[in-house]
């Protein structure tokens, strides 16, 4: 198909659907935490606004969960499926890491999400609130397993090799190895970047139409208070992931930055704003340049070498344009989004934050950024690791499942179909969620009242009292 | 192989997690292949709540023996799903599909749609379900590691007559637990599918069965050997015996003793099928210590599962007793 071998086709399945899951992942790694927050403040203060916040969320949160679940199961069996070559010789690793996974989270986050959404009246607040809390928590550790697997592919440790099968040693050095804090912190902070814009991008439309609407203010004061915190942090954490990844892959901060040559010494590197990188002249054309600046953010000097790709040899290196320009996607994305967090602060202290139609139009605008983000982020890091699947140790052809191309393109359009209508399906939903506006959410405060007389509270939690109120 | 005890004891821990998916969402799958046969909305919207606060955990029993065989045997993992792949990949599509026509039921205005789409995939999963199980028991025609060369290499009509058997089997185990969660006029209806869902059941497995040595050579042979045949012959009174004390059962309405005799029998074919392939994990010839990952894998995997299946357990237990009781009206 288009030319494509069978390795592409392979890759471009695992990618797809790899990226679509990835979107359920982190809106609910983000919701789940912020519903947490939003019912310990219902808890604490009693003010229904943040009530009517967790009800305007949990029907998405559901969705994303569930959504997440599903399409979690078809990455679980696509690394047997598409990658046998890799399952067999590193499932006593990788395979090891997904199980932990299963065991510490799935189960933890599947279980007290019954309790979460149907706990109404069968049990106590303090227990549907564990449960939040616990639902929270397993997507943390969810994700901790996962990227301690992804990273070990990075950045493989504590292994040995015996018939061409990789055996672990050292679990401590597998799981924490070289890459895994970096990137833990890196993809845990986006997704709730991620978040954060998707719920201010949201709370912005409904305030652009009515900006009285008490709900949708504290929404979006909240979600900005988010990224002006974590915004920045995560800069830094980018930069220090950077610098990681500078040490134990230099070839994928050469094609991020589009290096080619080796610079002479004591130039610094310059960094390449924009530029139309071409593998097969092995230069960049149409180039601006800012000198010296990428020495600076690379090796916090002004003179700092960074290696050109030149250095390995042209099958050893990834596809230069697309990593190059996926990392520079994420990054002006992200100082995009610090430029709007700047704004945030300046209008929040003149007091015109909910009414700026500018402003809340640009917030509007930026709903999809994080998400956006994340996936220029993981096409950077994966594209980036590429011509090996474990990097250095086993290359992507070895791993691949021996199918015809027949075969591939069949399973690929399938899926391609389902994932494509579920999104329809699933967008549709979206936009019939959010129609609602915020203040519709907030339970009223009489009900409020008989629930607490009757002493038989209607659990204020559950979906079922949103549809009632 | 000198480190011969941990295959085994992982062998046994997969058949565990995956008896364990079988039966919890063998229930929910057996909602949804009885949804053509309760028309109202309401009424399926009263089977749907049934299921809806255990329906991801039930899912995850699957996830959790697919990263087992992974982690414990990835030989396995990677010979068998690819060999499987074109159904697998359908059964995933079907299972995403399912999976989300549950979840937007709720928020739709018009359920028809839904419910079909939702019955048609739970239908399609179970079938494809049931049907690489028959492949496995026939064996993968190839050798070594290269069954992906072979796109249809899946088929086989022993197959259709194990996914046959399988969806039949579901929806039995769907009846028995919507008689324990439903009440009054749905719960007559689900009592009255219990003689001729079995019927089915019995005489799907008795054609399995019979057809098995015939698709499996080293299974033939075993079975045929003295002890064995007592074996078999016991395992086959005692299918027989619960499934007549299954009918008798729904008769004086004994609501629970109908879905643990059910999962019994679940448990006692699944076990009937481990022991049969025992040692073998992938016909023909892939047995459980080729398979195995190494030592040191399977050991580390060993301490959490100790850990962690005790809790999960218990809290799933938790959580099946909070949703307790009769689901009275739909949570939609």
């Amino acid at each position: 198909m288009l030319g494509l071998d069978t390795v592409d086709l392979a890759r471009l399945q695992f990618s797809t659907t790899v990226m679509y899951h990835i979107i359920f992942l982190a809106l609910s790694i983000g919701l789940s935490t912020y519903l947490a927050f939003l019912e310990a403040m219902w808890l604490k203060t009693g003010n229904r606004v943040y009530l009517g916040i967790y009800h305007y969320w949990l029907p998405h949160f559901a969705v994303n969960y569930a959504a997440g679940v599903v399409s979690g199961v078809i990455m679980a069996f696509e690394f047997g499926t598409n990658w046998s070559g890799f399952s067999s010789k590193a499932g006593g690793i990788n395979g090891v890491l997904l199980t932990y996974e299963v065991i510490t989270a799935f189960f933890l986050e599947a279980g007290f999400f019954g309790i979460m959404m149907f706990g109404e009246g069968r049990v106590s607040r303090k227990v549907h609130f564990f449960a939040t809390c616990i639902v929270a928590l397993g997507a943390y550790i969810s994700t901790f397993w996962i990227l301690a697997s992804n990273s070990w592919m990075q950045t493989p440790a504590g292994y040995a090799i015996e018939n061409g099968r990789f055996i672990p040693e050292n679990w401590w050095h597998v799981i924490f190895n070289p890459s895994q804090p970096f990137r833990f912190v890196h993809m845990s902070l986006a997704a709730l970047i991620a978040t954060a814009f998707v719920v201010a991008g949201i709370a912005a439309w409904h305030l652009y139409r009515n900006n009285r609407d008490t709900v949708a203010r504290k929404m979006l004061s909240m979600a900005l208070w988010m990224l002006t915190f974590v915004v920045p942090l995560q800069i830094v954490a980018g930069d220090v992931h950077g610098l990681n990844t500078l040490e134990h892959q230099p070839a994928k901060v050469a094609a991020m930055e589009a290096y080619w040559k080796i610079e002479p010494e004591r130039a610094g590197m310059p960094m390449v704003v924009f530029a139309w990188p071409d593998p097969e002249q092995e230069k960049n054309r149409y180039t601006l340049e800012i000198p010296r600046l990428s020495s600076l953010y690379l090796t916090h000097s002004l003179t700092g070498k960074i290696q050109g790709l030149e250095q390995w040899p042209e099958d050893e290196r990834p596809y230069v344009p697309l990593v190059f320009y996926a990392f520079r996607l994420m990054v002006y994305l992200g100082f995009a989004m610090l430029g709007l967090v700047a704004l945030s602060l300046w209008l929040r202290k003149r007091k015109r934050l909910y009414d700026s139609r500018w402003f809340l139009v640009l917030t509007m605008l930026a709903t999809p950024a994080g998400v956006i983000a994340i996936e220029a982020g993981w096409v950077t890091t994966e594209a980036g690791r590429q011509p090996w699947i474990i990097y250095g140790l086993l290359r992507t052809v070895e791993g691949v499942s021996p199918f015809s191309v027949s075969t591939l393109v069949t399973s690929l359009v399938g899926l391609w179909g389902i994932y494509t209508l579920i999104f329809a399906i699933g967008a549709y939903f979206f936009f019939k969620l959010v129609r609602r506006t915020p203040e519709e959410s907030l339970p009223a405060e009489e009900q409020h009242d008989d629930a607490q007389e009757n002493r038989a509270p209607r659990h204020p939690f559950s979906r079922r009292s949103r549809r009632d109120s | 192989m000198n480190n011969e005890l941990f295959p085994i004891v992982w062998f046994g821990l997969i058949g565990f997690a995956l008896t364990l998916y079988v039966i919890l969402d063998g229930f929910s799958l057996g909602i949804g292949i009885l949804f053509p046969f309760v028309r109202d909305d309401e009424q399926r919207g009263i089977m749907l709540t049934s299921a809806s606060p255990f329906w991801d955990g039930n899912q995850t029993w699957l996830v959790l023996s697919t990263a087992g065989l992974y982690g414990a045997f990835p030989l396995v993992y990677a010979s068998l799903l690819p060999a499987m792949y074109l159904p697998l990949v359908l059964m995933l599509m079907c299972l995403f599909f399912r999976g989300m026509t549950f979840e937007f039921r709720s928020e739709a205005d018009s359920y028809k749609g839904f419910d079909i789409g939702f019955s048609i995939a739970t239908l399609a999963v179970a079938f494809i379900q049931g049907m690489i199980v028959g492949s496995v028991i026939g064996g993968l025609a190839s050798d070594d590691s290269n069954f992906a060369e072979d796109a249809f290499g899946w088929f086989s009509w022993f197959g259709l007559c194990t996914g046959a058997a399988l969806v039949i089997g579901y929806a039995l185990l769907g009846a028995a637990w919507l008689i324990v969660k439903t009440e009054g006029r749905l719960q007559r209806r689900f009592y009255s599918m219990v003689r001729p869902l079995m019927s089915l059941f019995v005489v799907s497995m008795l054609t399995v069965v019979v057809w098995t040595p015939f698709v499996n050579e080293r299974i033939a042979e075993r079975w045929s050997r003295f002890p064995n045949l007592l074996w078999l012959g016991l395992v086959a009174v005692l299918m027989l015996g619960l499934a007549v004390a299954t009918v008798r059962s729904a008769a004086r309405r004994h609501e629970k003793r109908i879905f643990l005799l059910v999962v019994a029998m679940f448990v006692l074919g699944l076990i009937g099928l481990i022991a049969s392939l025992y040692p073998i994990m992938l016909p023909p010839d892939i047995t459980l210590w080729k398979a195995a990952s190494s030592r040191s894998s399977q050991q580390f995997l060993l301490v959490g599962y100790a850990i962690m299946i005790p809790i999960t357990l218990g809290y799933t237990a938790y959580s099946y007793r909070v949703f307790r009781g009769k689901v009275r009206e739909s949570e939609e």
